[in-house]
């Protein structure tokens, strides 16, 4: 027996949720008393995936096989489904990102093993049975989820655990999965990185701004204090739809969900489609002119002000502190 | 060109949240029904923008009870040429996409176009579960898709960016937001949608593989802080030395 987590890997470096997923996969190992094993598919380098061992993983193994460096969802879950075959997997955990959201399901059916999308929490066993918790109605509530089928799959909701570094080396072996050429039907035709920016959805602290900004020439400021603390930008809704700020920026219920350890909020009431989005976010900071804007309800910290006064404020005291701090 | 859009009907985002039956069951009191926002505005939308470009037929499919009829509807209003709901009240997302991938292995589909997670389990399973079933490749958070004879190009999100794959058909496509422009029916829509074919079909009955054992609400509003305007670095202090974040 053993838990086998998916490891990422994009250019050889695995991926920040990857480590996420192999710490997990390690607790729930030690909780099962098995080993955790890893499962990397794509070219890496043995050095790069030994230090795997720092979150737990005693053994990885690897298809180091260039064909997986492009995402092809039916030929990695192939692959991986051999992975959990070979290595005796009670439980297979994955990182809840863009390709774990297409895995976790094919996994489910090619392996018939109850899946739990996006967990939060560690899960808790008796006898066959796993129980996990994971929010849904967008952050409202929380459900605790049962499986009891031979084998289970959790992807793993980012940004979710701290994980806490031991002292280990993992073992790296070649591995060979029964995928062949023609599994291979994916091509890719191009990639575009948003370069220079923390990507919005691994950041730990997103400044976000909306209509109280009152026009894109204003943003400057937004940009500013993100680059002072290291943070991604974002906006509401209706700034993307009047192309004030590009669209991959929208947080909300139709854009995209963040939760990240920090949301600073300003010009943004707290429309209840934005919350959805941004609501599981572990701090909230709302900075905002009127004091009955509904956000303030969701905020952790809440400053009632005008942005054109307390935004550049902000950023000269984070300049303070963040030169105190280095 | 025939495409397959799967429907999930969904609690409006403005519904209260609450549960029944010691916390076991959501309580559908006062809760209005609707389309899932992201099915109908981007997955369907898009379907229909294809055929409008390429010809063929698209195909709405909804695994649920009659009650669910009224979203079908709404699906061919918006221009959706025939619909089929599946007689079943799954419990888990792995019962509906079994249903859905019986209908389409003798439907003869080129693509099924799902919408993002729906909004009520935020779950991301049923387009991912389809393909399986049917051995079909799949991209998924897709927000843009053209078809070129027998290849598709999707332009799929990722960490920090995008990337665009080719595709052969036939393939499942989970949508995210910019896929398409989302419509409103119209009055002819509306009109003809009372006569277009609404099949229903029985279950095949495949077992679950998951089910919810119980639901927790929030214990409590969060107590907010507030900062004076004059004293923002109070606000730098508390994000570094009490909450951490910083």
């Amino acid at each position: 027996m053993s838990v086998l987590s998916l490891i990422e890997v994009s250019e050889g470096k695995i991926k920040k949720a990857s480590y996420e997923a192999a710490y997990y996969a390690s607790k729930v190992a030690e909780s099962l008393g098995t080993d955790a094993v890893a499962v990397v598919l794509g070219t890496s380098s043995s050095d790069e995936l030994s230090n795997l061992g720092n979150y737990g993983i005693k053994k990885v193994l690897h298809a180091n096989d260039a064909r997986f460096d492009t995402f092809d969802s039916r030929a990695h879950t192939k692959a991986i489904a051999d992975a959990a075959n070979a290595s005796g997997a009670a439980v297979v955990v994955l990182s809840f990102g863009p390709n774990g959201k297409l895995l976790g399901p094919r996994l489910s059916v090619r392996l018939k093993a109850g899946y739990v999308p996006g967990a939060n929490e560690l899960p808790a066993f008796t006898g066959n049975d796993l129980h996990v918790t994971r929010n849904v109605f967008s952050g409202k509530a929380k459900a605790s989820y049962l499986t009891s089928t031979e084998k289970k799959i959790i992807a793993v909701s980012p940004n979710s655990l701290s994980p806490v570094k031991v002292a280990g080396t993992a073992t790296v072996e070649a591995f060979a999965s029964s995928v062949t050429d023609a599994d291979f039907t994916t091509v890719t035709k191009s990639v575009d990185k948003v370069v220079g920016q923390v990507p919005l959805t691994e950041a730990d602290i997103v400044v976000s701004a909306g209509r109280g900004l009152k026009g894109p020439e204003n943003w400057g400021m937004i940009e500013e204090l993100a680059r002072d603390l290291g943070a991604a930008t974002a906006c509401s809704r209706p700034v993307s739809d009047v192309d004030w700020r590009p669209h991959h920026e929208h947080v909300g219920q139709t854009g995209i969900t963040i939760k990240p350890n920090l949301y600073i909020a300003i010009g943004i009431s707290g429309a209840i489609q934005h919350l959805a989005g941004v609501n599981q976010s572990k701090v909230i900071v709302v900075i905002n002119t009127d004091p009955e804007a509904p956000f303030f309800k969701a905020a952790d910290y809440g400053i009632v002000g005008d942005a054109f006064q307390v935004v550049p404020a902000l950023i000269a005291e984070v300049k303070k502190f963040k030169s105190a701090v280095h | 060109m025939k495409i397959l859009v799967p429907i999930s009907k969904v609690p409006d985002t403005t519904s209260k949240i609450a549960f029944t039956d010691n916390n076991t069951k959501f309580s559908t009191d006062n809760v209005q029904f609707i389309m899932n926002p992201t099915d109908e505005w981007y997955a369907l939308t898009r379907a229909l923008e294809l055929k409008e470009k390429i010809g063929g037929e698209v195909v709405a499919i909804n695994v649920g009870l009659a009650e669910n009829e009224q979203i079908i509807r709404k699906a061919l209003a918006i221009g959706a040429d025939s619909a089929v709901r599946v007689d079943l009240d799954p419990t888990d997302a792995y019962q509906v996409a079994v249903e859905i991938a019986e209908h389409a292995k003798s439907g003869g589909y080129d693509i099924i176009i799902t919408g993002k997670e729906t909004i009520d389990y935020n779950s991301y399973e049923v387009g991912g579960m389809i393909a399986e079933a049917l051995g079909w490749n799949a991209v998924a958070l897709v927000s843009k898709l053209e078809v070129e004879g027998t290849k598709a190009l999707a332009t799929r999100d990722i960490e920090g960016g995008t990337e665009t794959l080719e595709v052969h058909l036939p393939v499942v496509i989970c949508a995210t937001k910019d896929l398409a422009a989302a419509r409103i029916p119209n009055m002819k829509g509306i009109m003809s949608a009372r006569t277009k074919p609404l099949a229903v079909v029985a279950p095949s009955g495949a077992a679950k593989l998951t089910s919810i054992a119980s639901y927790t609400l929030p214990e409590k509003e969060k107590q907010v802080k507030m900062i004076s305007p004059d004293n923002v670095g109070e606000l730098v202090r508390l994000l570094h030395e009490e909450a951490k974040v910083i």
